[in-house]
């Protein structure tokens, strides 16, 4: 009795513990940013003060310097519209092909699967030589529908390998059942296999876009003006100047377009993590 | 209503290999529970499939109501399918699964709540239509899956292995409702299955298939007191027929036969059994016997007797059995023959 009860104490404290460590841990990078965002120059740089907390009054200048001095908010919407429409074309290259992969190719899909998947492991450090080529020959540099070409040259892989998974965990006879009830191949995938594997679909949604704004190399390369920039590059590009980094400025840019993206990731969470098939079949 | 009618139906899955289904010649009656029962891997599932448009075959033409349909989708087929696994539509409730095929066929919206209504009705699940899929017991998605197989009326339905997922006791229940729900709705049904009881229960008729060829078609009794050869002699009942090879035939009689000699006054022959093994199954006794001495010294033979046997094991004992209750086949061809005059010593 007394050692169970001991058992259960011992148990709590040890997940409490684990809960806090990674809490902490996951939570620090986005203390440091907000901290760094409103800390003055000078108590940043004062290496005898404590560097968790704010030595000297907080300062709005950062922010001034962001959004006075720099096209960041053309950046952050430049993002988003490179974002939005390369999701968009990589789920409609991607949910047809993951799909027939699947179902429709017998042995061959997996193999083709994994073929597909194996092109995006090759990095984009070589491949943006001959993708340039591709983008001046297509007229498109230094705008970033550039980049809204080159994108999906990842995107898509990863997408149709992920999907693949989703579609394959869908039993085939719901499909079977479905066309028995009156709808085509095409409307039994359309009304029944993506509302059935809305979370995969969700899960490709914000990868896509995460891959989209944290790309670095594609949209260093090819794009040179300020009010072209992605957001990954135009941060560090103007906000480090030969060897002065406006770390409050730069902390404040992070801060600002990773918080929607955490948010975003939260929401959905349970989707993510959802066994949305239970049920389907005894 | 229609009828279902194949002609020389086969299906080879890998070419060069053999055919899954072969040559199939089948036609159901009207309004009939028709069964496909063979072992897994017979290809009455394929079979079941390609009449549902779900596979296309190699050869040969399906008809249903008179109408050739190789060429047709499923849906065009107007049938309903109830699969093994159910395949309700997980993100659904209980009301849009029934209401799908309407909306799927492109049914009146106004008519839809009265027909899902009609269908929960008729399956005892009107309460449970705002449900999700996975809220309910494996006897409310068979429901669930029937439901939604009447509710476009269909002319033929086809099932597959319905039952095969429930608990044993659930199983004979659904059995039970299952032969009602034919009765009271008429519709021709293909019903699949790998359980003799089930099969022998509820079926109009029985075709039993292996590897891919028919091997019998029948009513139950048929299937069971003539069966066409060893193989559908040795499929259906439990325990198997005897079989024992005696100069150019076989000769099969089924172990409720094989009973000890003073209760069989007119015995065609006789064996002696020493008792090798026995189980006691409620009803009734299943004996395991070798037989010594003679002909068949050495043999396994089964029998099954009353609750009341008390034979004793590694005891010997006589048994026999009567001239009305062999099956004769041919050695060759395994196909059943006339009775035959054999010597037994």
């Amino acid at each position: 009795m007394q050692r169970g009860m001991l058992h259960t104490i011992g148990s709590h404290v040890a997940r409490w513990v684990v809960v806090i460590v990674f809490a902490v841990l996951l939570a620090f990078p986005f203390y440091w940013m907000l901290i760094t965002t409103f800390k003055k120059t000078a108590d940043l740089y004062t290496l005898e003060n404590n560097p968790f907390i704010f030595n000297l009054p907080p300062t709005l200048e950062h922010l001034r310097l962001l959004f006075g001095q720099t096209a960041y908010l053309r950046w952050v919407a430049n993002t988003a519209l490179v974002g939005v429409i390369v999701v968009t074309i990589t789920l409609i290259l991607a949910l047809p092909a993951a799909y027939a992969l699947t179902r429709l190719t017998g042995r061959w899909g997996q193999p083709i699967g994994i073929g597909i998947f194996l092109t995006y492991l090759v990095p984009p450090t070589l491949l943006f030589i001959p993708l340039s080529r591709v983008v001046a020959l297509l007229n498109l540099q230094d705008t970033i529908w550039s980049v809204v070409v080159v994108y999906p040259s990842f995107t898509v892989p990863f997408s149709v390998w992920l999907l693949m998974g989703f579609f394959k965990s869908i039993p085939r006879e719901l499909e079977d059942a479905a066309m028995v009830d009156g709808l085509s191949r095409l409307g039994a995938f359309i009304k029944l296999v993506v509302p059935i594997s809305l979370s995969g679909i969700l899960t490709v949604v914000i990868f896509t876009f995460t891959l989209v704004t944290q790309e670095f190399v594609y949209a260093l390369t090819f794009i040179s003006p300020e009010s072209q920039q992605m957001l990954g590059v135009g941060v560090p590009t103007f906000l480090v100047r030969g060897d002065v980094y406006y770390w409050g400025s730069l902390m404040a840019a992070c801060l600002i377009a990773s918080v929607p993206i955490a948010i975003l990731y939260n929401l959905f969470l349970d989707r993510f993590i959802a066994g949305f098939t239970v049920g389907a079949v005894k | 209503m229609a009828v279902v009618e194949t002609r020389a139906l086969t299906k080879v899955f890998k070419e060069g290999e053999v055919g899954a289904v072969n040559d199939v010649n089948l036609q159901t009656r009207e309004g009939e529970f028709l069964v496909f029962l063979g072992p897994s891997g017979s290809g009455k599932t394929t079979l079941l499939r390609m009449i549902a448009g779900l596979e296309q075959p190699t050869r040969g033409e399906i008809l249903i109501g008179g109408s050739v349909v190789n060429h047709l989708t499923p849906r065009e087929r107007r049938i309903a399918m109830v699969f093994q696994s159910y395949a309700l539509y997980p993100h659904l409730s209980v009301y849009k699964n029934i209401a799908f095929p309407l909306k799927a066929q492109g049914v009146k919206k106004e008519l839809h709540r009265q027909k899902v209504e009609w269908a929960a009705e008729l399956l005892g699940i009107e309460r449970l239509l705002d449900r999700k899929p996975r809220q309910l017991s494996g006897g409310e998605r068979q429901r669930v899956a029937l439901a939604r197989a009447i509710v476009r009326e269909p002319t033929v339905f086809l099932l597959d292995e319905p039952l095969s997922n429930l608990d044993a006791k659930l199983r004979a229940s659904a059995r039970e409702e299952l032969e009602l729900f034919h009765k009271r709705i008429g519709t021709t049904t293909i019903y699949v299955t790998h359980d003799q009881v089930e099969a022998m229960a509820m079926g109009d008729r029985v075709m039993v298939l292996h590897q891919g060829y028919v091997r019998q078609i029948g009513t139950p009794t048929e299937v069971y007191d003539h069966p066409s050869d060893t193989f559908v002699a040795t499929f259906l009942g439990s325990p198997p027929m005897n079989l024992l090879e005696n100069g150019e035939a076989i000769v099969g009689f089924r172990p409720e036969h094989l009973q000890p000699v003073e209760l069989v006054p007119q015995a065609a022959t006789t064996f002696r059994l020493r008792v090798k093994n026995k189980e006691y199954l409620g009803a009734e006794w299943i004996l395991y016997g070798i037989v010594s001495g003679g002909k068949f010294d050495g043999r396994e033979l089964i029998s099954r007797l009353g609750s009341a046997a008390s034979h004793q094991t590694d005891q010997t004992y006589d048994f026999g059995v009567g001239e009305q209750d062999l099956h004769f086949f041919d050695r060759q061809t395994e196909k059943r023959t006339g009775a035959k005059v054999l010597a037994w010593r």
